[in-house]
């Protein structure tokens, strides 16, 4: 039985985050009533005209620097025909033979190791509305609705090589997309607003043979993990008919999530023609080197240089320095608050820990959560200090979360500074020693561990204010051990 | 004496200046006209009346003030392919029936700021689609010289309606000859003028490349005047250009000594109306006589220019005609499915339409592309390459307008080729985006006008305007009218 290798190429398309949208000034904010962020350019009234939006293309550009492709100098629009309700014009503005950026690369790391994946092309067009189908589904809707307010938003469409290898690799790479495009500030990237789109053509063939199998592309892929999923399916699927020696048809299938399998939408055959041909409205677009060059200064540290710093700069392993790099708002919010208490590892374990976990709870993203780096570098100044213990510190961390208050007010509203005061912290032990016999015997009697006990019953006392530390030193002067 | 609605607008501006007459009389004048003749020449798709009136009422008081924009109270038509806010926009077309557009389209925004009155909108060929405006799904407009035959077209109610006195003048698109054919054949002067100097915001496009807004008028100083109106770079439309617009007006100093005047020979071929030949020639030689020089020259690829303007056109007609969906403005068919309303919606396209979008189709089509569409656009270029060549040695090129005088209606409207020779001699400068001008140059035995053609350079308007007005001045034709009110019923 043959080895088969799987050839996995994608087609991502990424709403930009213009203020306006691509061709006309209507807003593009997310969430507007229906309908109410329209004008005659992008509903497509007769005689109305594309104005392109100049800052669309800074961010195309943007992208294409992010993903280390070639910017072309003149690129042309084109016209996509096809009918469809949502689409105004029953055309979209797109680039067909020449788009803005070709020839890129994405590195990823898989395992230990690092793969190149070819980035084909980024190019430029625009959104087309929105259908919303009175009913279960389009075909027994009594009546569809139409909103336009997303018509004509500026897009990416990002076509890669086919050289992702196996559908966890899709995965990665999606994931490694998201964090570019997000950190170049393209994109916000929110699958579940529709913002970052995927399809994926896939084929197997031989090991070790140099042409191509039969590809099918998936469509309605909805998460990152759908992906990988309907990739799954679609390996075994592949895989069964050609080892059963039959063929796979060339085709579009609809990836059903409920019931995990892929199915047949249109063979080839019923493939549109778009009839591309270039918009007469709009000359070649023309990006000068010195315009790219600007463009390539508003760049931010892409994150695998900022790993690599991260590793340097703050001693932190390669692992953490990933993590805190995954997203541009979670990297900032360490490398503020590490300004704050300068202690990159506290910081380090506390934003991977505690921070991100109440931030996954309340689900929000580090740009949005409650507690700023400053306020997290109050707290931990707290911890340095020894004022609270590193267990008081994680409930003030959710009662911060919870209340928005600051870590010095609800230590002090709390009375939860912690007793270091050895008078203070003699009373409660004598308390418990002479409560607890038993294990007093045991400590002298040179069994260690009981002491473990002892401070524990301390803190219980104390409310959990007392200062282990000096407890566990106090006891063992006390029981001379 | 001639009658108000029968006046240039030069000499309705010197009369309202004067304060010899207002602005209501001129139109009261057009509108007894319009209820006099409309009936059988069909100029209009809408007329605005009302509005009109109290136009006219603004623009005199604006007078009374001491106010006076270029275009104070004369009273202007426009093609009802031009958005205008309010006021329905059909393109003669079923599948716009009832559409009122939200906003003006700039050249008409233009008119209203320059103080000018629309009197109505004007009939033409669905979509800007033929050149008799016989493709129009509302009516048929007739030749006010000879109501048995078409006015020409496609903006054949604007040519029509500035012939017939319904208006002083109009706006028209011309895409292939829609402007200056019917010009000719009504006996006006139309202008086709640069590619990009004049907006097409909100006129309906055709033929993106190709379309062309411009003005049909009594005489060339108006065509000079009604320019100057809507010329000049507007940000809404991403292929007008920004440049300084030349006083038009100032252009017209009636002399031509010393210039080198282009006779393309392919443009004098064997589908030529011998009249219309002579009253050509006759046209180069009174040049001439006025101290320029006429020379014979060739533009090579003049031949290929109808099969590539048809090609271009088409496809990007079928490009532009596909949002008429039905569902969001316009005529819709009730349909079980969206599919089936597409289906049924579009099938209210007129004939001629469905012809264009066929072939548009099959042109664009992935593997048609490279041997129809994208030859044409290197066959453009090489045309483009030969007015070039012809302007390094000439200032203007002349030549007929049109190779007859108007036809008889349904004579052309089964043999779609034929009617589309009728633009063989304009369709060039919709290729090139060159200025073309049509200023009347004689009749024909039977009485009909024949136009004859000025080219020019890109942005030459004022050399192509001072040769027509130099001709107009000199050409001494018979002041005629167009007679239709003998055929008047009652």
């Amino acid at each position: 039985m043959a080895d088969w290798e799987v050839v996995i190429g994608l087609e991502v398309h990424a709403e930009l985050l213009t203020k306006s949208k691509v061709f006309c000034g209507c807003s593009t904010e997310f969430g507007a009533d229906p309908n109410s962020q329209v004008c005659p350019i992008c509903l497509g009234l007769p005689g109305a005209l594309p104005l392109l939006n100049r800052r669309a293309v800074e961010l195309a550009v943007k992208a294409g620097l992010a993903l280390n492709c070639r910017i072309n100098q003149f690129s042309v629009f084109a016209r996509k025909h096809y009918f469809y309700p949502d689409l105004s014009k029953a055309y979209q503005i797109s680039q067909h033979e020449l788009p803005l950026c070709s020839a890129g690369y994405v590195e990823l790391l898989v395992g230990d190791k690092v793969r190149r994946i070819g980035i084909n092309r980024v190019h430029l067009e625009e959104e087309a509305g929105k259908s919303v189908h009175a009913g279960e589904d389009i075909m027994s809707a009594a009546y569809s609705l139409l909103d336009y307010n997303r018509a004509g938003i500026g897009l990416i469409e990002i076509v890669t090589e086919p050289d992702i290898r196996s559908p966890e690799e899709a995965r990665l790479f999606l994931e490694k997309l998201r964090q570019l495009l997000q950190y170049a500030e393209v994109s916000d990237c929110k699958m579940e607003e529709g913002s970052l789109r995927c399809d994926a053509n896939i084929s197997l063939r031989p090991k070790g043979s140099s042409t191509y199998g039969v590809k099918c592309e998936i469509k309605n892929l909805n998460s990152f993990r759908a992906v990988q999923r309907a990739l799954e399916f679609e390996v075994e699927r592949q895989k069964a008919l050609l080892e059963a020696g039959e063929l796979v048809v060339q085709e579009t299938r609809h990836w059903d999530e409920t019931q995990g399998v892929t199915f047949s939408m249109r063979s080839k055959e019923e493939a549109a023609d778009y009839r591309y041909f270039p918009d007469p409205n709009l000359y070649p677009l023309e990006v000068e080197p010195s315009w790219v060059e600007s463009i390539r200064e508003e760049l931010p540290e892409l994150p695998d240089a900022r790993r690599n710093r991260f590793v340097e700069q703050y001693d932190l392993s390669l692992y953490a320095a990933e993590i805190l790099t995954s997203s541009r708002d979670l990297a900032d919010y360490f490398e503020e608050c590490v300004e704050e208490v300068n202690d990159p590892k506290l910081v380090s374990n506390w934003v991977m820990g505690e921070v991100q976990r109440w931030l996954k709870a309340h689900g929000l993203e580090a740009a949005s959560s409650p507690v700023r780096p400053k306020d997290l570098a109050g707290l931990l100044r707290l911890v340095q200090e020894n004022a609270v213990s590193n267990l008081v510190a994680k409930d003030v961390l959710e009662e911060m979360f919870a209340t928005g208050k600051s870590a010095e007010t609800i230590v002090e509203e709390k009375g939860l500074r912690q007793i270091s005061d050895d008078s203070a912290l003699e009373a409660m032990i004598a308390e418990v020693l002479e409560a607890n016999p038993g294990p007093v015997a045991d400590v002298k009697s040179g069994k260690a561990k009981a002491i473990g006990f002892l401070v524990g019953q301390v803190m219980k006392l104390s409310q959990g204010k007392a200062n282990p530390q000096k407890v566990n030193e106090l006891i063992r002067q006390k029981l001379q051990v | 004496m001639v009658q108000l609605n029968e006046m240039t607008i030069h000499q309705l501006r010197d009369l309202l200046r004067a304060g010899e007459v207002s602005c209501r009389e001129i139109l009261e004048a057009v509108f007894a006209k319009i209820d006099a003749v409309e009936s059988q020449i069909r100029s209009y798709i809408t007329l605005c009346r009302d509005e009109a009136f109290a136009q006219a009422q603004r623009a005199d008081e604006m007078l009374a003030a001491g106010e006076a924009p270029p275009l104070c109270g004369i009273p202007v038509a426009v093609k009802d392919n031009f958005s205008t806010a309010g006021v329905q926009t059909t393109c003669a077309s079923r599948l716009l029936e009832n559409y009122i557009p939200p906003f003006d389209a700039e050249a008409v925004a233009r008119l209203k700021q320059a103080g000018a009155v629309l009197v109505g909108k004007t009939n033409l060929d669905e979509f800007g689609l033929g050149s008799s405006t016989e493709n129009s799904q509302f009516c048929c407009t007739r030749n006010p010289w000879d109501l048995s035959r078409v006015p020409g077209g496609s903006s054949g109610g604007s040519a029509a309606a500035v012939a017939a006195g319904e208006a002083a003048a109009a706006l028209g698109t011309d895409t292939g000859g829609s402007i200056r054919q019917p010009a000719a054949f009504c006996g006006v002067v139309g202008l086709k003028p640069t590619y990009g100097l004049v907006s097409r915001y909100g006129v309906v496009a055709a033929a993106d490349s190709l379309d062309h807004v411009g003005p049909i008028t009594r005489d060339v100083r108006d065509a000079a005047l009604l320019l100057q109106v809507i010329a000049g770079w507007d940000p809404k439309d991403p292929t007008s250009v920004r440049k300084d617009v030349p006083d038009y007006e100032a252009a017209l100093t009636g002399n031509i000594k010393g210039l080198v005047v282009g006779l393309p020979k392919e443009f004098m071929g064997d589908e030529l109306d011998p009249e219309v030949k002579e009253a050509v020639f006759g046209a180069a030689n009174l040049l001439e006589s006025l101290g320029a020089r006429v020379e014979e020259i060739s533009l090579p690829h003049a031949e290929y220019a109808m099969a590539t303007f048809y090609v271009i056109i088409s496809a990007e007609i079928s490009s532009n005609l596909a949002r008429f969906d039905g569902v969001r403005y316009g005529y819709r068919a009730e349909a079980e499915d969206t599919v089936s309303m597409f289906i049924k919606t579009r099938q209210a396209l007129g004939q001629e339409a469905k012809r264009r979008v066929l072939m548009g189709t099959y042109f664009l089509q992935a593997k048609n592309y490279e041997a129809y569409f994208l030859k044409a656009l290197k066959v453009r270029t090489l045309i483009k390459g030969d007015f070039e060549k012809a302007f390094q040695r000439c200032d203007v090129l002349i030549s007929p307008t049109t190779p007859t005088a108007a036809f008889g209606f349904g004579h052309r409207t089964q043999t779609p080729v034929t009617m589309y020779q009728s633009d063989i001699y304009t369709c060039t400068a919709n290729l090139a985006g060159i200025p073309a001008l049509t200023v009347p140059c004689g009749y024909t035995g039977e009485g009909l006008p024949v136009g004859v053609q000025f080219l020019g350079k890109p942005f030459d308007e004022p050399t192509v305007l001072r040769v027509g007005h130099a001709y107009e001045q000199h050409a001494g034709l018979p002041a005629r009218q167009p007679q239709m009110e003998v055929e008047k019923n009652g």
